[in-house]
């Protein structure tokens, strides 16, 4: 009986100190960059970023906050990037699956293929570029962000798998109603389908939440860029740096652009940090699920 | 009956339409542009007018010695990756359903997931926030400790162990799930009858556990055996960047690709990277898919 104690106890010594160690290292350069978007310029310059600020000074959230145009307007960008993508792909995605889930229609192998065979073989990102911009131009669209990963054969796949395990009684007895095969999906598909939209939902809102890449290819316009774009301009190019926070009235000499840097990222992260506690568990759900699909 | 049946199928294929349009518009015309590989592409004689030059490219990538750098770092950096995360994440999920106190190994697992929601720009900021030279909280801790401060960004061979090391960062919550759902659907009495046998903790995660979650494991190391020749390409891009110091260490193929378009415009060698990579991964994934069907044939992807 001793021996099994003295094992329980290893067992939660060792554990906790493996997951603490790893919880401290996730959390360390969040506070790191916190501490750092405080510190006075002067600090910075003297001694360094340091996991504490010895002195804290807002200095650098007040100029963003004193010229919120530039990051403002990204926000609204990124946020209608966000919805409009999330939303298409989510309609588009949810009624091609509705299709290729239904076993009347003759080729939905042939086209189930079709998409599939995107996955193992695509183009790569230089000829979706020159087609992209010599042939649909695209450059400085809002859609040239959209487009490249609006639809992907894993979302149709798994929302594919969704619709399935919904009880075909439901669809045949609508069926023998007479409704069209647009109405049932319209009207019975989707409200049953919701628990799935909303996990794949998620996972593509982040994506689109997220991305520069595509930004950074299509756009150059600077009202059009995306907050994770922005951010990266911004730290990547100093007259992006100043143009971020033109308004504020400082000349570019004096402002805490070591500070204002880490201000910027704390701030493109915000929402998320605070929406993610409780969106977590749908993501878990989500990749559950998956999991057992295989 | 066989004309209403008829009708039916037009309505499933004209709600087809929307997705078969934009996986030609967008997936299968732009694979044509691989013939760009093969072109001397100028911005001023097009796709069409630009001249055709065979094999040049990929024999120039060959004799450059490009090719073989980033294949050879594309490889070696995904098997890192892979064995590195979900070594720990098997840690993880073994730990977090194995340990008594629910709230608080909750809680650990929230914060582990916290960095997969993140953007990977930010991510860049965070690694310049610790090693840059000058400011870096590195420096200024072995500054404060009398130790020589490192250069970080102008010393190639740290950076596979930074790199190795952030992607895990980025990845342990959200793969961790995954083994968490295998535990928890392990049939309990083969718990109970260890205990009953006197086994010790160690020994059930030893000869039950861990037997559970190594079939999961080796599909998903199948899975990413078959995406090796593609890289994290926002992580290598976001914290590398366009350092050219680092690139012996650190360019892999998808960041070869992105700059040859973004900053040398270098159409032709870019695209035949890019086709190298697709080829070579197309050909992988065959394999593998072969290998996955004699093993295992209810995962096969195809």
């Amino acid at each position: 009986m001793k021996k099994i104690y003295s094992d329980v106890l290893s067992f939660h010594i060792i554990g906790y100190v493996f997951l603490f160690i790893l919880a401290i290292a996730c959390v360390l350069p969040f506070v790191l960059v916190v501490s750092g978007s405080l510190t006075p310029e002067q600090h910075i310059y003297e001694h360094g970023y340091r996991l504490w600020p010895k002195e804290v000074s807002f200095d650098a959230y007040k100029i963003i906050l004193s010229s919120p145009d530039t990051i403002g307007r990204a926000y609204i960008v990124s946020m209608g990037v966000t919805f409009f993508g999330t939303a298409g792909s989510l309609f588009i995605s949810s009624m091609t699956a509705y299709v290729l889930s239904r076993k009347e229609f003759q080729y939905r192998n042939h086209f189930a293929i079709m998409i599939y065979f995107t996955t193992i073989f695509t183009g790569g990102m230089v000829p979706m570029y020159i087609w992209m911009v010599n042939f649909l131009n695209l450059k400085d669209n809002y859609l040239a962000i959209i487009m490249p990963t609006f639809l992907t054969a894993w979302n149709i796949l798994l929302l594919r798998n969704f619709i399935k395990s919904i009880p075909e009684e439901v669809i045949e007895s609508a069926q023998m109603d007479g409704a069209s095969h647009f109405t049932i999906y319209s009207r019975i598909i989707l409200p049953l389908a919701v628990p799935g939209l909303v996990t794949i939902g998620l996972f593509i809102s982040l994506h689109y939440w997220n991305d520069w890449a595509q930004a950074r290819l299509f756009i150059e316009d600077p009202d059009m860029f995306t907050l994770p774009y922005l951010l990266y301009n911004t730290i990547n190019r100093f007259d992006a740096l100043s143009r971020t926070v033109a308004g504020s009235g400082i000349p570019m000499p004096d402002m805490p652009t070591q500070s204002l840097k880490l201000a910027i990222a704390i701030i493109s992260i915000g929402p998320m940090v605070f929406l993610f506690p409780i969106l977590q568990k749908y993501f878990i759900k989500g990749l559950t699920v998956g999991a057992v699909k295989g | 009956m066989m004309r209403k049946r008829e009708s039916k199928q037009w309505m499933l294929f004209l709600m087809l339409v929307p997705a078969l349009v934009y996986f030609i518009l967008f997936q299968y015309i732009p694979m044509s542009g691989i013939l760009l590989a093969f072109k001397q592409y100028s911005i001023r004689d097009g796709f069409f007018g630009s001249p055709w030059v065979g094999f040049s490219n990929f024999k120039f990538l060959w004799i450059s010695g490009q090719l073989w750098r980033i294949t050879r770092n594309t490889v070696l950096y995904n098997i890192a990756f892979i064995i590195t995360t979900h070594a720990t994440a098997i840690f993880v999920a073994v730990f977090i359903s194995g340990l008594a106190g629910k709230k608080i190994t909750k809680t650990i697992h929230s914060v582990l997931f916290l960095p997969y929601f993140i953007s990977f720009v930010v991510l860049g900021v965070f690694v310049y926030n610790i090693l840059s030279y000058e400011f870096g909280s590195l420096n200024t801790f072995l500054k404060a400790i009398n130790m020589e401060p490192v250069n970080a960004y102008a010393e190639p061979l740290i950076w596979p162990l930074v790199l190795t090391f952030f992607n895990m960062w980025k990845w342990i919550g959200y793969s961790s799930i995954i083994y968490l759902a295998v535990i928890v659907a392990i049939d309990k009495q083969a718990y109970e009858a260890a205990q009953i046998e006197g086994a010790t903790v160690w020994k059930q995660v030893w000869y039950i556990t861990i037997p559970h979650l190594v079939p999961t494991f080796i599909i998903i190391l199948l899975l990413q055996l078959g995406k090796i020749m593609r890289g994290q390409f926002d992580l290598f891009y976001n914290i590398i960047g366009n350092n050219s110091q680092l690139f012996d260490a650190t360019d892999v193929i998808d960041t070869y690709v992105f700059r040859s378009l973004v900053h040398n415009f270098d159409i032709g060698m870019g695209s035949a990277a890019g086709l190298y990579q697709s080829a070579l991964g197309l050909v992988i994934i065959l394999l593998v898919n072969w290998l996955i069907r004699r093993v295992h044939p209810d995962y096969a992807l195809f």
